[in-house]
């Protein structure tokens, strides 16, 4: 991760100016503003900093406006990599967890000065997959303020946030689980919880993360703050059969977490209120192959799609005695699937009102499912297999994209007439869609063109385009109010 | 070679299986092995020429094996939904075997088949690929 020494703390001190000068920017808008403010922000961070490091500021500010002023669309945008300057004290240990072990978060000593206060309301973080990054954003201006990196593979990662929204903690493939203090734009812990994992989830509290995993299958939870393992719940689901890999993790009121069993076809509630001693209710034969799985934002139903059959299935959490029932039954009329070429997603952006709408599998459709009498009452012909279908979060627009060969393409679907109102072509590989916390603008990162691009969702021009290495997932602050987030 | 034509022998087998198991997939998927048979029974070695590709298509393939199989088998292939496909763990499987799961991909699991976006010999690339026995 971070190199140690000298050389990393030196690092940290020529790069906090930066975080100044970011600040006092972060209100102005994009392009045209950033070398604006800088060279508003550059005297003021200037004279602080040369209080500080008198030899290293000219060079520091030269760099960063190098940085700032290059042209977009490069393959490898230069932003500034702050965790070249984290030390070892300061980052917290790397900790190999798979043997069980923990690692404890280690205060250290701080040399870094305190930046200007600043909420983090607004920030978030873009997955860059292939080199194991994360770009620091805000959408106040829809900027890029840091480059995070060392966070090993960062395929199919995802994220979730601390209630005060000041640490993100994502989930990597590699069954790493980091924890990046967003304020300071750096890792402050990170272990190897696994060797293959899916995605995680955060406690109603915010105190324990759980995260999802393909190997060993299950689940395993973690303190917040500490990221010592407090459980471990493989998901043994027959005696002869290895623990099957757990998807569809999400965190449930009460301190439960919610998962499914891709292989084992079951639902699994478990109860956190004493981490020590987890307790865990079984609901079995829910169907073939559960892939994925959202719970609604009131924390109550919770719904997996099936990859295996045509259908859902449902289980009310407030009445979880009544157990697991199907929902959609045969949606495909027993017609041929098509061929899926990238496993769809599920999320609790699906829910627009009082409905529901997720993808089919093997089908060109978007389901619309009414949450009062879970029927289904449409089904909407996209251009290909949905992957994301997700509500603004008003509710009246449906954003949805695909797998390939249509991944170029965004469509958006009117919530109330349930008809494509806008076709979009961002370009190739449109791998995930991020709502600003009103919904008033969409983050789309764009992998095979190395950006991501807001949007307006009103109408539909683009208002923003920056450079991002392979980009993927986005995620922003706002997700740590929201339940099944 | 004899290894090579006990694991087609193996790989028919098992194919059998699955299509017992999946029946309902069976009839698209025995048409898919019929069209690949000729291919996949055929015990003389690989013709090299016959499989390769240009190098502009190379680039492409090679980004669809990080990016797209990646998806589902890590981008650095080390697994995830699907099974982990780095060449340690496909020493027992033959080329051809390889290139026509890729192609016409695994009835009743979440494997798809490629053969909308690939030929017969870049089915058989990408398998060598995965071998690490290209040049």
């Amino acid at each position: 991760m971070a190199g140690p020494g000298t050389e990393g703390r030196k690092s940290v001190t020529r790069a906090t100016p930066l975080l100044l000068a970011l600040g006092l920017a972060r209100f102005a808008t994009l392009s045209l503003t950033l070398t604006l403010s800088l060279s508003q922000a550059a005297p003021a961070a200037q004279a602080w900093a040369q209080e500080q490091h008198p030899d290293q500021t000219q060079k520091t500010l030269e760099a960063q406006h190098q940085a700032l002023t290059q042209e977009p669309n490069q393959a490898q945008p230069q932003y500034p990599a702050w965790s070249q300057g984290v030390t070892s004290s300061q980052a917290g240990k790397v900790a190999d967890n798979r043997d069980g072990s923990t690692s404890a978060e280690s205060g250290g000593a701080n040399t870094i000065p305190c930046p200007p206060p600043r909420g983090t309301g607004d920030l978030g973080i873009i997955v860059e997959r292939a080199t194991g990054s994360l770009l620091l954003i805000e959408t106040t201006g829809n900027s890029v303020l840091a480059r995070i990196e060392g966070l090993g593979d960062l395929s199919h990662a995802s994220a979730v946030f601390s209630r005060d929204g000041r640490h993100a903690y994502v989930f990597g493939r590699d069954g790493a689980l980091t924890k990046v203090d967003l304020l300071a734009a750096r890792v402050v812990n990170r272990v190897i919880q696994s060797g293959n994992a899916i995605g995680g989830a955060i406690s109603q509290n915010g105190r324990l993360i759980a995260v999802a995993n393909y190997e060993p299958g299950g689940v395993r939870v973690f303190d917040a703050a500490t990221l010592e393992q407090v459980a471990d719940i493989p998901a043994l689901y027959a005696p002869d059969k290895p623990a099957s890999k757990a998807v569809g993790l999400v965190d449930a009121p009460g301190q439960r977490f919610v998962f499914s069993l891709w292989d084992g076809g079951e639902i699994w509630v478990a109860d956190l209120a004493n981490p020590a001693q987890p307790q865990v209710s079984r609901f079995k034969d829910i169907g073939k192959q559960p892939y994925d799985d959202l719970i609604t934002p009131d924390g109550r139903y919770y719904l997996a799609g099936l990859f295996g059959e045509d259908g859902l299935a449902l289980l009310d959490l407030w009445h979880p005695e009544l157990g697991v029932k199907r929902v959609l039954p045969g949606y495909g009329r027993g017609e041929q699937p098509l061929p899926v070429y990238k496993m769809p997603h599920l999320e609790g952006w699906a829910v627009a009102g009082r409905r529901v709408f997720v993808p089919a599998i093997g089908r060109h459709e978007v389901l619309v499912i009414d949450m009062d009498t879970w029927t289904e009452v449409g089904r909407i012909p996209v251009a290909g297999q949905p992957v994301f279908v997700m509500a603004r979060p008003d509710g009246r627009q449906i954003w949805v994209n695909f797998a390939l060969p249509d991944n170029d393409r965004v469509q958006v679907i009117d919530a109330e007439c349930l008809a494509i109102v806008q076709e979009l072509r961002p370009g190739k590989a449109v791998l995930h869609m991020e709502f600003e916390p009103r919904g008033e603008e969409v983050w789309l990162s764009i992998r095979d063109e190395d950006r991501v691009e807001v949007y307006d969702t009103q109408t539909f021009a683009r208002v923003a385009s920056l450079p991002a290495s392979k980009p993927s997932g986005i995620f922003l602050t706002d997700r740590a109010h929201r339940t099944g987030f | 070679m004899s290894r090579m034509l006990n694991g087609l022998l193996g790989w028919i087998a098992g194919t059998v299986v699955v299509f017992a198991l999946f029946s309902a997939a069976s009839l698209a998927a025995l048409t898919a092995l019929a069209a690949v048979s000729p291919t996949a029974l055929d015990p003389t070695p690989m013709n090299a020429a016959s499989s390769a590709v240009a190098p502009d298509r190379a680039v492409i393939l090679r980004h669809l094996l990080i990016q797209d199989c990646g998806s589902c088998h890590g981008l650095t292939l080390g697994g995830g939904l699907g099974p982990p496909l780095q060449s340690q763990s496909l020493s027992d499987k033959p080329v051809p075997y390889l290139a026509a799961i890729i192609l016409h991909g695994r009835p009743g699991t979440a494997m798809p088949p490629w053969s909308a976006f690939l030929t017969a010999p870049e089915g058989e690339w990408l398998a060598r690929e995965l071998k690490g026995e290209n040049p």
